[in-house]
């Protein structure tokens, strides 16, 4: 049905199309918003935004996180910063700016007119995150202070020191445990959706379980908003927190929500590299760290001499020499790939050679130590904490990672999804960043989406349709939830000779080798099959430990990890069907004599949107054109 | 390459929140001193499954020693023995091959237990709710530079504020307070305008809050300072005596 891809953008000029959207909702009279339930799930920055934003508004909000806080969701690791045209600094920045880097930086591979309205309104979050008491950094007048970052040739990125997102998440935790106080809240924590009821055709309600009791509930609400985060961990190793997890959007997903570019990934290219098999997770160095940086490696392969033991003439800051204008601060996904094929030639450095040199010893004799300890000390420290290597004297190693995941569930320009009363706000939708994400702007998108977003589009919802009353007692209700009892019962009763951890690493090392930085068809072929092995393997040999009924980390990953196993096949037939380079989506046969992506916009200016028909094996691909009718495609060119 | 270590451990298990708890030994024989110490966890517990038996519980999620949910006694130290580093960023290479550790969970009376090394710190974030926060609804907000802070305060509201709410402060005191934790958030609210005109309810709400749930008192031991892998001085306690009087005198 083609009508379900109807992304219901406004029609108007682009810089009115959000006021449009706004005179044109249906309202929720104040005395009933009480009267409907709104269920959040996730309360990361999109999710505790929403919550807050919609229990300030009166509306009776249940709210659910796998913590055991909401305060500790995985945007607490946020480092870097919070995008916004505010144009403080005076040097040239406006929203068009901020939403034309946004979309070329996305590889025109994003709708129009949601980025326009995501530049629009992040001045608004900054405005409110102060009011909040975020401390975001500052200068010695008083006033707010701005850096460059990753991509970006203006000074617009906010932050506080480098915990940006810790603080930005404590503001939204607190805005919604004042909520709490207040009674529109309530908060489910240490508590996961496992399933989405769909009554009528509407998400109406969730099956969670206590993580703690293992207790399986029922939840009916009039909407259902999912802020459950990216799905990075697919690659078993990734930065995301070790509960970042695809179950509930791919429960979603099953239940009728269409998934959108799910081969859209982000590998950031300055993480600490991987030492060891037992490595559990990557651990992100800022990007912001590329400002003062350089990035080089031996000019020689295999020259194993110390870094401080390799003369100028004999290092090659590849960054810089490719790509002049930029430097080392080229968008993630050519920084990454580079980092690559430096590797790939042999000269990548450090012990396994899967690393190369990030080096401050130039800013360090220019600014001072200093002035690079009062901007990134608590980065230094950690790096040397991880390492047992000080960077003050001796140059980083880093290695590109996944990171982010630009695709999720579709959703139109209200955040809705294909499912009428589904919501999906923040990185689990694919709506903002095209193929490639530029830094600081997750944050961005996720505040704009709970904050400035949803309150208007979920009164629209609300007010505008019928919602018929219905009880947990409906069939709905009890499917759902012996669908996931039964699940359980079955991961438990495997009882087989490998453990969850196991699988998961060997779908992560599949999706790295074949799904990764660099993709071809003849690798994603292989993928698509080893993937569909290894979790016909998982059913039958998985050895999940312990109850049901106890607090039990294992069967938790169990479920996680078998959503992964059909998620994996996805990203490869979506890969596989995208027959261009684009953002952070490189097929090697789609590539210029130096190597750099060629995007094929005749064919593939589309969203893909994936229907779920009972086997990731035969899932239908559907289709949304994306019209540009304000910016050219042009190739983009870091040079 | 690196060597292979062997750690023996001395871990508290505890089957539920009413069950008794024990310690019960392990040796892991491949452990390596680029591992993170919940990494030797990983490596433990896939040897328990693998012989059957139940692994360890241990909460924990971003592992790079800033969501708070990692906590746990490591020889008697709350986060073990590095200075100013959440257990998740705790290195092997401080320990030697042979080595015994000793791990167990939070001990607190506000933090009843759950399973093995994980505990219910919920008390947290009810006082939170208690008053950590400004009363600021969405949308209403001036332009964010239309009032100046000076550096000074933004940054020691930033050093306040840096609290992950992990619990070691909690862990470390002798009497179980949670003043720490407690005063981080009412010291970071206080030094920033926008926190000003709620600061005496706040600090009020919170304290009462804070003794409603069994925390103990402050008597000025600083352990919590010691253990906080966030360095939160202990000024905030100071700070937040400050708050309370001024509010109580008014
Ligand atoms: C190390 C690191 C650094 C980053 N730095 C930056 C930066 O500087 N700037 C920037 O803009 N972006 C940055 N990003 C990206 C950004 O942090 C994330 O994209 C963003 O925070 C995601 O927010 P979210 O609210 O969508 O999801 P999350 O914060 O991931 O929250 C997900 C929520 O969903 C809950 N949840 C998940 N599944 C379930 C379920 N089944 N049931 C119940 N609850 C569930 C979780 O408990 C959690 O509350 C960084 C990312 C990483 C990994
Ligand atoms: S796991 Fe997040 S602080 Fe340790």
């Amino acid at each position: 049905m083609a009508s379900k891809l109807d992304a219901r953008i406004p029609a108007g000029p682009l810089k009115d199309k959000w006021d449009l959207y706004k005179n044109s909702i249906k309202l929720v009279n104040p005395a009933n918003k009480r009267k409907h339930t709104v269920l959040v799930v996730g309360t990361g920055l999109a999710g505790g935004s929403a919550a807050a934003a919609l229990g300030e508004l009166g509306y009776n909000v249940k709210a659910f996180c796998i913590q055991d806080s909401a305060r500790r969701a995985h945007s607490i690791a946020a480092q870097g910063g919070i995008n916004a045209a505010k144009n403080y600094p005076n040097d040239g920045d406006t929203i068009w700016r901020l939403f034309y880097d946004t979309i070329k930086g996305g590889d025109y591979r994003a709708r129009e007119a949601n980025v326009y309205r995501l530049a629009q309104v992040a001045n608004n979050i900054i405005d409110q995150c102060v009011a909040q008491g975020v401390p975001f950094a500052r200068e010695y007048g008083g006033l707010l202070d701005n850096r460059s970052f990753g991509g970006a040739q203006v000074s617009r990125t906010f932050y506080a020191r480098g915990q940006t997102g810790q603080q930005l998440l404590l503001g939204a935790y607190q805005a919604m445990m004042r909520q709490v106080s207040a009674g529109t809240v309530t908060m489910f924590p240490r508590t996961e959706m496992l399933d989405l009821v769909v009554i009528d055709g509407r998400a109406r309600g969730i099956i969670t379980r206590d993580l703690v009791t293992g207790k399986i509930e029922r939840h009916l609400g009039d909407a259902v908003l999912l802020a459950t985060g990216g799905y990075g961990n697919v690659y078993y190793l990734s930065t995301n927190a070790k509960n970042s997890n695809v179950t509930a959007a791919w429960r979603c997903h099953r239940r009728g929500a269409y998934f959108s570019n799910p081969c859209f990934t982000q590998i950031h290219p300055t993480c600490i590299p991987v030492s060891g098999d037992y490595q559990s997770k990557l651990t992100l160095m800022s990007e912001s760290l590329r400002n003062d940086g350089r990035v080089w490696v031996p000019k020689k392969p295999g020259d194993t001499r110390h870094p401080s033991q390799i003369p100028e003439g004999e290092r090659d800051y590849f960054l810089e020499r490719r790509y002049p204008s930029f430097g080392n601060l080229v968008p993630r996904d050519v920084a990454s790939r580079n980092a690559k094929y430096v590797c790939d030639e042999g000269r990548g450095v450090g012990e396994t050679q899967l690393a190369v040199y990030l080096d401050f010893a130039d800013s360090i004799r220019r600014l001072g130590r200093n002035k690079i300890e009062e901007r990134y000390g608590n980065l230094f420290e950690m790096y040397e904490r991880i390492t047992g290597e000080n960077p003050y004297e001796v140059p980083m190693r880093i290695y590109p990672a996944v990171h982010y995941t630009m695709g999720g569930l579709w959703v139109d320009y209200g955040l809705q999804s294909t499912i009428p009363g589904l919501f999906v706000l923040g990185e689990a939708n694919f709506s903002d960043h095209g193929a490639n994400r530029l830094g600081a702007s997750a944050l961005m998108q996720g505040l704009a989406d709970g904050y400035f977003v949803i309150p208007y589009s979920l009164g629209d919802y609300l007010g505008g349709t019928r919602i018929e009353a219905a009880s947990t007692d409906h069939d709905a209700f009890e499917a759902a939830e012996t669908d996931a009892r039964q699940r359980i019962g079955k991961l438990l009763s495997v009882k087989g000779s490998r453990t969850v951890t196991e699988f998961h690493r060997d779908l992560g090392r599949i999706m790295w080798d074949h799904v990764g930085m660099s993709r071809t068809k003849d690798g994603l072929e292989q993928a698509v099959d080893a993937i569909a092995a290894l979790r016909d393997e998982f059913w039958q040999n998985v050895l999940v430990p312990g109850e049901p009924t106890t607090y039990n980390k294992n069967l938790e990953f169990a479920g996680r990890i078998a959503d992964f196993l059909e998620l994996g096949e996805l990203m490869a037939r979506d890969a596989l069907m995208r027959e261009e380079s684009c953002g952070g989506h490189f097929r090697e046969e789609f590539q210029t004599e130096d190597g750099e992506a060629v995007r094929n916009d005749r064919d593939f200016t589309f969203v893909s949107a994936w229907e779920f028909t009972g086997d990731p094996r035969t899932s239908v691909l559907h289709k949304e054109t994306l019209e540009f009718e304000n910016v050219k495609l042009s190739t983009r060119s870091y040079a | 390459m690196s060597h292979s270590m062997r750690i023996h451990l001395k871990v508290w298990r505890q089957a539920g929140p009413n069950a008794p708890g024990r310690f019960e030994s392990y040796t892991v024989e491949n452990a390596n001193e680029h591992m993170s110490f919940l990494e030797l966890l990983d490596v433990l517990n896939e040897q328990l499954i693998k012989e059957g038996k139940e692994p360890v519980e241990f909460d924990h999620d971003c592992r790079e020693g800033i969501c708070g949910s990692c906590g746990v006694v490591v020889d008697g130290v709350a986060h073990g023995p590095q200075p100013r580093t959440a257990v998740c960023q705790l290195h092997m290479r401080h320990y030697k091959s042979g080595d015994t550790i000793t791990v167990e969970p939070w001990r607190a009376k506000a933090f009843p237990a759950i399973r093995d090394l994980v505990v219910d710190r919920s008390a947290f974030d009810r006082i939170m709710a208690a008053g950590g926060y400004v009363s600021v609804s969405t949308g209403n907000a001036p332009d964010a530079n239309a009032i100046p802070i000076s550096k000074v305060d933004a940054d020691l509201a930033m050093d306040y504020a840096s609290c992950i709410g992990c619990g070691a402060c909690v862990a470390a005191c002798p009497n179980a307070s949670a003043s720490l934790f407690t005063a981080a958030k009412i010291s970071h609210l206080a030094k920033l305008p926008q926190g000003s005109p709620e600061r005496k309810m706040r600090v009020r709400n919170m304290v009462e809050q804070m003794r409603k749930e069994g925390f103990g008192d402050c008597s000025n031991h600083a352990e919590c300072e010691a253990v906080c892998p966030k360095g939160i001085s202990i000024s905030a306690i100071a700070l937040m005596r400050r708050e309370y009087l001024k509010a109580a005198t008014s």
